[in-house]
């Protein structure tokens, strides 16, 4: 039977994921589903103080978030690894312009991933990524979720810089086919 | 009709911007972000230089951030037609004051005239109430502009006024290239704020 509620286990981290982000005064949450981010998306359609944003792909996600910068809001966009490749030529905006951005990936296409098509873009996101100037942040653990998320939250709203938070599978499990 | 008949893009975004209050405007890459700058450089102007198809997202994100003033996506059909996607989050969103002023001239300007999707039957209009807009429309005569205009600046949004434009080359207007530049004189002008995040 498949996994599709994907983290491992019922851990803590997601709920307190979600109350960091709210402390860090995020109020746009853009999204295109998936079962890594079901408590952080729930919850914020669930929120009445922030916009919960569903995007018909990720990239649209990047140039939201850039307009929300300029109207003075805080946002996350939340997406699996394979909408990071969507993202790329709009990144160029993010760089040209110095916005900040905040991206959770839930990881496919790494370890233990039982989809081929999935393992390209899961191997191929961190230099993806890092080639468009967005600093990447891995969570292995639990116990590193809210200290990596927190200092990337740092990293994005105190110094302005784009930064990409990787969910890993040795972190949320993989789907089983 | 013949293309002197057909509305001049300048004159039309000259109208659209003029007494233009605290509108904010995110225009799209090539004729539209010169028309905009054209019309009067303007520190609540945010012009794309890329990022192709992503102004109407970049709207929607400044009109939640900002619900109590008005939010221009000045775009070509060409952009919108690389982010059509998009109008499905604005439609989503109800955003009543977010307006998307599609300059449509059915052509590629920037990169040698050749048609869009529009010229060949896509309804930009008729997309944007499929996916929810409260308010779409399109125009092609000047008898029709001031109507259009004026849903634009104060119909409840989301609106999309779709203004077909002559496909004559209106030049080049050169607004400021600097993506940070243009972003942190945007967030001075409407938030009194130079700090990063």
């Amino acid at each position: 039977m498949s996994d599709i509620g994907a983290v491992k286990g019922d851990p803590t981290w997601p709920d307190e994921l979600y109350e960091l982000l709210r402390q860090q005064g995020v109020t746009q949450f853009a999204y295109v589903p998936d079962a890594g981010h079901r408590v952080l998306i729930d919850r914020s359609l669930a929120d009445p103080d922030v916009h919960s944003v569903a995007l018909t792909t990720e990239e649209e996600g990047v140039g939201l978030l850039a307009g929300a910068h300029l109207g003075g809001a805080r946002g996350v966009l939340l997406m699996q690894s394979s909408g990071a490749g969507n993202c790329i030529n709009f990144l160029s905006l993010v760089k040209g312009g110095n916005f900040p951005l905040l991206m959770l990936l839930s990881m496919r296409g790494e370890f233990g991933e039982g989809n081929p098509w999935q393992i390209p873009m899961g191997q191929g996101v961190q230099a993806c990524l890092e080639a468009m100037g967005v600093i990447c942040l891995r969570a292995e653990k639990p116990e590193d979720v809210i200290p990596t998320v927190s200092a990337a939250c740092t990293m994005v709203f105190k110094s302005g810089s784009a930064v990409a938070v990787l969910l890993t599978q040795k972190l949320i499990g993989a789907k089983e086919f | 009709m013949t293309a002197s008949e057909k509305l001049n893009r300048r004159e039309v975004v000259k109208s659209l911007l003029s007494n233009r209050g605290e509108t904010l405007v995110v225009s799209g890459l090539g004729q539209p972000a010169y028309d905009a700058f054209a019309a009067g450089d303007d520190p609540r102007n945010f012009y794309l230089w890329g990022a192709m198809g992503g102004a109407a997202s970049m709207g929607l994100g400044l009109a939640v951030a900002q619900p109590e003033r008005r939010v221009v996506v000045l775009t070509g059909d060409g952009e919108l037609l690389m982010g059509l996607g998009s109008l499905a989050a604005v439609g989503a969103e109800k955003a009543g004051n977010l307006a998307i002023v599609v300059l449509d001239n059915e052509r590629y300007g920037e990169t040698g005239q050749q048609k869009t999707h529009t010229g060949r039957g896509t309804d930009l209009a008729a997309v944007a109430m499929a996916v929810g807009f409260r308010t779409a429309l399109t125009v092609a005569d000047e008898a029709d502009l001031p109507e259009a205009i004026r849903i634009a600046r104060e119909g409840e949004g989301p609106v999309m006024v779709v203004i077909k434009v002559s496909e004559a080359p209106a030049g080049m207007a050169l607004p400021p290239k600097d993506g940070a530049y243009l972003k942190m004189r945007f967030r001075e002008a409407v938030l009194g704020d130079r700090t990063p995040g």
